[in-house]
């Protein structure tokens, strides 16, 4: 708890300065438009998260959700699949690919870092090609208006996206924090060895959690897809792996493995939305976007680190 | 022999955070000579060597080279006296071929700055022919077998003018040929004024190689044996030598014999050795044997850990297939493994979640987690075992290595156990521990269950165990019944030499 005690005052602090410097960053709509940010990148995070607990790595999120928007654009506009057998096929996609990654770490004992690199190219690739490098979009989601309005409306008035995360959340808080999975998930990101000497099957577990984030990477992929109703092969997603990563590190996890929580990554989140926020609120120039961010994560990680190494010494 | 010995070790101490690794102990090497070292495990060798390897810093005691007092505060210090080490772990780079691996660290430079291709490998060359080498300077390591590997290592010591070579257990991982050689190579290498300690628990090769036999004991010199007084039986008495303290527990448990059938285990190292044995329900059987007998490989193959297809497990009566950990858990076998800390625990995780863990289900409903019935379990292993920590919540990388230990059996201790696999269970802990953790073992064997517990402290297993069997080399070389269970019987089949007494350790 101490852990995401810390960054959770970094981001009050940063919405106070803010909401200080330019009011409109506490208005309806920013608000709105944040909590949907929030939402989508969120989802993956999560995914991303639970990798990392397993002391593993997942870099193939962002090429994964320009593929599987991709398919949910093709699946819908030029199959005509009915939109709940197109989002059950957008689904297993991912799946299917993370079951890959996977079964490549576990059994054929592949560095994670390889697969999923070897996935991010792979998948880019892969979008790029079925489309023929072409932007292809929803239009006006003839055949589709109910996904498209689960997918991108609001529920009293909150944006689909946020409601999915706040759900996910409660649902993973509960597989992570509270079951039996969950534990093995720690247990092995921990030490993989005394875990199987306690009769844990590291390998369905580890498995399954690259089988878990591409479900939920997937879930982002729909959604994302039709935030931008338009699907650009070649830079939907872009660096959304490495987001991921910088938002479950900020939250508390440890690429060493074994460290993290819902709470943390969801802050993590929130902090790195609030972040591209300010940069837009306060007039600094948007080539900065990324810098800020790195800033941050570098300044987050360090302090953590320097208080660790801290209470060490007592 | 001439002058004053090549190297002299006089009155070396050293403790190790107040348990004493060396109590007064002195050893002299004459130029040529060969000095067999011997000692069970702990006796004081490898801490012995050390300190001439630099690596170690005695606490009183001196060093003389060549009659002169000297100091060898680090490892490049003992090798510029002529120190070199071949370590039982051999130390080469398999991607590196034989000249690169000679020459590590020194290699030839030409004038560009880079390795002088030519020069390393006629530099190389001599050496390679001196041990009578049959391979190519250039031929990668990884493509060596561990013999011609190990050549290497000599021909590196050779190359940097080592006047004295240590052999730590050279000989543990060679075929018996290759052993004939690397002794005639001790022998040769003595005529050309190199001097070697070798240290083995092989006392046969001793016999064939050494001028001059050392034996320590408990961190003590125990006595020196020249070539033709060198038998098996005086070094074997020498290596033991002390009174040993009799606590042992009779225990009048009805116990039911053939309980627990093991057939054909197969260890790595002796792929060609198979391992049988049978235990009673009630008793606890010891498995003594020296280090890298293959006791530990046994215990992971019987607890799922590592594979070994041709096995029979029968418990009580029914054949069981063991193929994971799992699997052998949920027969109530249960492994309390050598290495606690990369295998027993999670330290970074509390008492109660290592406490747990096997048996999560137990706590769990739909696959979610009660909280409050995992504490209570961990805590009434925490009450019962007597496990010093402030509370469940405590990591456990906090704990003392007793109570560390005590953690790891609370694991098991949660659940049913038919047979408990105790693999060094004492090792690091202190008498106060150990003492609960043996009582424990009665009173689980007491309830029914299978002891095994593989121990290589004498004192310990011949204390402990109804039973032993003594293995040496990838097979049990016999069983001693309880009234059997002498020093002198143990170390004799631990060595690999028969004894009347011995019984076989199974039944057909």
């Amino acid at each position: 708890m101490k852990k995401e005690l810390g960054i959770f005052i970094l981001l009050v602090i940063l919405c106070a300065v803010t909401g200080f410097e330019n009011p409109r960053f506490f208005s309806r709509v920013n608000l709105v438009d944040t909590a949907n940010l929030i939402g989508l990148f969120g989802i993956f995070s999560i995914g991303a998260g639970i990798v990392i607990i397993t002391s593993g790595i997942d870099l193939s999120v962002g090429s994964m959700i320009a593929l599987n928007g991709m398919l949910s654009v093709i699946a819908l506009t030029q199959w005509h699949l009915p939109w709940p057998v197109a989002v059950l096929f957008a689904l297993a996609v991912p799946m299917v690919l993370g079951l890959a990654h996977g079964v490549l770490i576990t059994k054929i004992k592949m560095q994670p870092f390889i697969v999923t690199l070897c996935g991010l190219l792979i998948y880019r690739g892969v979008a790029r090609f079925i489309s023929n490098d072409m932007t292809r979009g929803f239009g006006d989601a003839e055949g589709f208006p109910t996904l498209q309005q689960w997918a991108s409306g609001t529920l009293w008035g909150v944006p689909m996206p946020f409601v999915y995360l706040i759900i996910i959340s409660v649902i993973m808080w509960l597989v992570l924090h509270r079951s039996v999975y969950g534990r093995y998930l720690f247990a092995v990101g921990r030490n993989e060895e005394s875990a199987r000497f306690s009769g844990v099957n590291t390998k369905l577990v580890v498995g399954s959690a690259y089988v878990l984030a591409g479900l939920l990477t997937g879930i982002s992929g729909i959604l994302f897809a039709f935030y931008t109703n338009d699907v650009s092969p070649s830079t939907q997603g872009n660096f959304y792996e490495l987001y991921g990563i910088a938002a479950a590190v900020l939250g508390g996890c440890s690429l060493r493995g074994g460290e993290g929580s819902i709470l943390g990554i969801l802050i993590g989140v929130t902090l790195l939305q609030v972040l591209e926020n300010l940069v837009n609120l306060l007039g600094i120039p948007s080539s900065l976007n990324f810098a800020v961010m790195g800033g941050v994560v570098l300044v987050g990680v360090l302090a953590d680190e320097l208080i660790q190494n801290a209470r060490r010494k007592k | 022999m001439p002058g004053a010995p090549l190297l002299e070790m006089r009155g070396i101490c050293k403790r190790f955070s107040g348990v004493v690794a060396l109590d007064n102990v002195s050893l002299s090497i004459g130029q040529g000579e060969v000095v067999a070292l011997c000692g069970e495990n702990g006796a004081g060798k490898s801490t012995l060597m050390k300190i001439l390897g630099g690596v170690h810093q005695p606490d009183a005691g001196e060093i003389l080279a060549d009659g002169r007092p000297t100091k060898i505060p680090n490892v490049s210090d003992a090798m510029r006296l002529g120190v070199a080490f071949i370590h039982q772990e051999l130390n080469v780079l398999g991607n590196l071929d034989v000249a690169g691996n000679v020459f590590l660290g020194r290699e030839p430079r030409n004038a560009l700055g880079l390795v002088n291709s030519k020069k390393i490998h006629a530099d190389a060359e001599p050496f390679v022919r001196r041990l009578g080498l049959d391979v190519s300077t250039r031929t990668r390591l990884d493509k060596l077998s561990i013999a011609q590997q190990q050549m290497v290592e000599i021909a590196k010591a050779l190359s940097l003018n080592a006047r004295l070579i240590i052999m730590d257990e050279p000989t543990s991982s060679l075929t018996l040929a290759e052993t004939t050689r690397l002794l005639g190579l001790v022998c040769e290498l003595s005529n050309q004024g190199v001097s070697v300690i070798y240290i083995s628990h092989r006392l046969g090769e001793i016999e064939q190689c050494a001028d001059r036999v050392v034996v320590l004991r408990d961190g003590k010199n125990a006595g020196e044996l020249g070539p033709d007084e060198a038998t098996h039986d005086k070094v074997v008495g020498l290596m033991i030598g002390r009174e040993i303290k009799n606590y042992y527990v009779h225990s009048d448990a009805p116990k039911t014999p053939g309980f627990f059938k093991v057939r054909n285990i197969t260890t790595p190292l002796y792929p060609r050795k198979t391992i049988s044995f049978d235990a009673a329900r009630g008793e606890i059987l010891g498995f003594a044997g020296l280090v890298g007998a293959g006791r530990s490989e046994m215990a992971k193959v019987i607890a799922g850990m590592d594979r070994c297809p041709g096995k029979e497990i029968i418990l009580d009566g029914k054949a069981i297939s063991i193929a994971t950990p799992r699997d052998a858990i949920e027969q109530g076998i249960y492994l309390v493994p050598e290495d606690r800390r990369a295998e027993g625990l999670i330290v970074e995780m509390s008492v109660r979640e290592n406490v747990s863990l096997p048996s999560l289900r137990n706590f769990s409903r739909f696959g979610l987690i009660s909280r409050k019935r995992e504490r209570d379990a961990a805590q009434r292993q925490v009450d019962s075992l007597r496990i010093k920590t402030p509370t469940v919540e405590a990591r456990v990388r906090n704990l003392s290595g007793g109570n560390q230990q005590k953690v790891v059996l609370g694991k098991w201790l949660t659940m049913d156990p038919r047979v408990m696999i105790f693999d060094e269970p004492t090792r690091g802990i202190d008498i106060g521990a150990r003492a609960e953790i043996y009582r424990l073992m009665r009173d689980l064997a007491a309830r029914g269950a299978v002891i095994l517990v593989i121990s290589s402290d004498m004192e310990e297993i011949l204390n402990i165990s109804d039973r032993i069997a003594v293995m040496h080399e990838g097979e049990i070389t016999g069983a001693l019944d309880r009234a059997d269970c002498a020093e002198q019987n143990v170390m004799q089949l631990a060595v690999g030499k028969k004894i009347p007494a011995a019984q076989p350790a199974f039944k057909e």
